[in-house]
């Protein structure tokens, strides 16, 4: 209990006195958790949206398989994105690993499959109304996906915002592909596991706090921004 | 461009090995309005669905006139549920111009005199699907017209639709056939079909039984079925 209150006041004076470090990686950790989400967006939701509209052999493996990789294990994601940044893979000479991209591209493989499948659900359902109409205006498969998206965008935002909570909270892959190196990689929760490891419970704490809390307000910001709660039932 | 006559050759829909229409010889020329009648699932939707291009066939053949792709753009299809789209009224009705390639500015424009036509100008800005039943098949009827289709297919636009609002949509109807606007609709409503109807397609089991003139059809059906189903016996 102790611990507990000492994070929550380590939390408020770390907050208020706006302490470089957790400045730092707080900004870090948005940079890259929002990088990864924008990226993750841009491939997963017209992906969702191809999907829904278009009937072709394997489909239904293809959303299987989708869904399937919504539980892919995070750490397993890092040790194959870290064998093909390491030195010795294909992609070494670019020098990624360690670095806040090597992050990003790890972040990414995990949370498309989510977004997309979460993405695919509500979709389907839109669909399933615009079908007779759409085909019936001679409306073209790019315009289809592009009404699709467009009006099912504030659903899609549930999809985003399972995607931001995926990526934020996620620890296993970017501590593989990042390192932790204070200062170039150090994110959130990379930096509560260090703290915890060091028996720096009250820090630790404080760090998970403000991680939450970020997690609240960013989703409490998108749906603002959103107005997913106004304007009749979308 | 000449669209008619639109012609139909053992045209067939089967699902799951069931015929639901067909086989069906139709020949429609490019005057009037057609009213399609017959009891519930004997597939009247499915035949206008057909004929629109937009449910697959299994057989036979359908012509129009013109090009296939040319004919497409030059009709419309109204549903007896109208589809909303999750978008403002004005949108809703600009949508169909907007994929001709129109400017979300030009779009707006026309969408909002079709708007003002249809008696939906006080309400351009409102979502689309907050609206009721009435206004929901106003707003589907100008976005079918907003493109002037040479044909309009009609799946029961006014089946719950009270009297005030059919009366409405009839002279939306009456006046887009006094336009040029070819209409082909389905209608379970007897005084409706007597009021619009040019020739009458009298369909059971998804097959025409009877096609003939409206005055000749309501004067003495051919045919017992629609005698029957006029005089408001159980047809099946």
């Amino acid at each position: 209990m102790n611990d507990l209150w000492a994070g929550l006041s380590q939390a408020f004076w770390l907050l208020v006195t706006l302490d470089a470090d957790l400045v730092d990686i707080t900004l870090r950790s948005l940079r890259v958790t929002l990088t990864a989400l924008a990226i993750a967006c841009a491939i997963a939701l017209p992906l969702a949206a191809f999907l829904a509209v278009r009937r072709f052999r394997m489909r239904r493996a293809t959303i299987a398989v989708l869904n399937a990789l919504m539980g892919l294990p995070p750490v397993v994601v890092g040790l194959v994105v870290y064998v093909f940044l390491s030195r010795a893979g294909p992609f070494g000479v670019f020098g990624l690993l360690f670095t806040p991209t090597a992050m990003i591209i790890a972040q990414v493989i995990i949370v498309v499959p989510l977004v997309a499948s979460v993405a695919h659900q509500s979709l389907r359902e839109l669909w399933s109304d615009y079908h007779d109409l759409l085909i019936s205006m001679n409306a073209t498969q790019l315009q289809r996906i592009q009404a699709l998206l467009w009006d099912g965008r504030r659903a899609l935002l549930t999809a985003a915002l399972a995607g931001f909570g995926r990526a934020i909270g996620e620890v296993g892959a970017i501590m593989v592909v990042g390192g932790n190196i204070d200062h170039a990689t150090r994110v959130l929760t990379t930096a509560i596991a260090l703290e915890t490891g060091k028996g720096e419970f009250a820090m630790a704490l404080g760090l998970g706090f403000v991680l939450i809390a970020l997690a609240i307000a960013v989703n409490l910001a998108i749906h603002w921004l959103g107005r997913t709660e106004s304007e009749g039932r979308w | 461009m000449q669209m008619f006559p639109l012609k139909a050759t053992g045209a067939q829909v089967r699902r799951r090995g069931k015929v639901l229409v067909g086989p069906v010889d139709l020949t429609l020329g490019g005057q009037g309005t057609s009213i399609i009648i017959g009891p519930n699932g004997a597939g009247k939707t499915t035949l206008l669905k057909m004929l629109h291009g937009i449910v697959r066939m299994n057989g036979g053949s359908l012509n129009w006139a013109c090009p296939l792709d040319e004919a497409q753009k030059h009709q419309a299809f109204v549903f007896q549920t109208p589809v909303m789209m999750r978008r403002s009224v004005i949108d809703n009705i600009a949508y169909p111009l907007r994929l001709t390639g129109l400017s979300r500015r030009q779009a707006r424009s026309r969408a909002a005199d079709w708007a003002v036509r249809v008696g939906l100008g006080e309400i351009l800005e409102r979502q689309a699907t907050m609206l009721s039943g009435g206004e929901r098949q106003k707003l589907a009827l100008a976005r079918a017209l907003v493109r002037e289709p040479q044909v309009l297919f009609l799946d029961e636009p006014c089946a719950a639709l009270d009297g005030r609002a059919t009366r409405e949509i009839e002279e939306i109807l009456a006046h887009a056939a006094g336009s040029g606007t070819r209409l082909i609709m389905s209608t379970h409503n007897m005084g409706q079909a007597r009021r619009l109807a040019d020739e009458v397609i009298f369909v059971l089991q998804g097959r025409i039984h009877e096609f003939s003139p409206a005055a000749e059809f309501f004067a003495g059906p051919e045919t017992a079925h629609a005698r029957a189903f006029l005089n408001g016996d159980i047809v099946e």
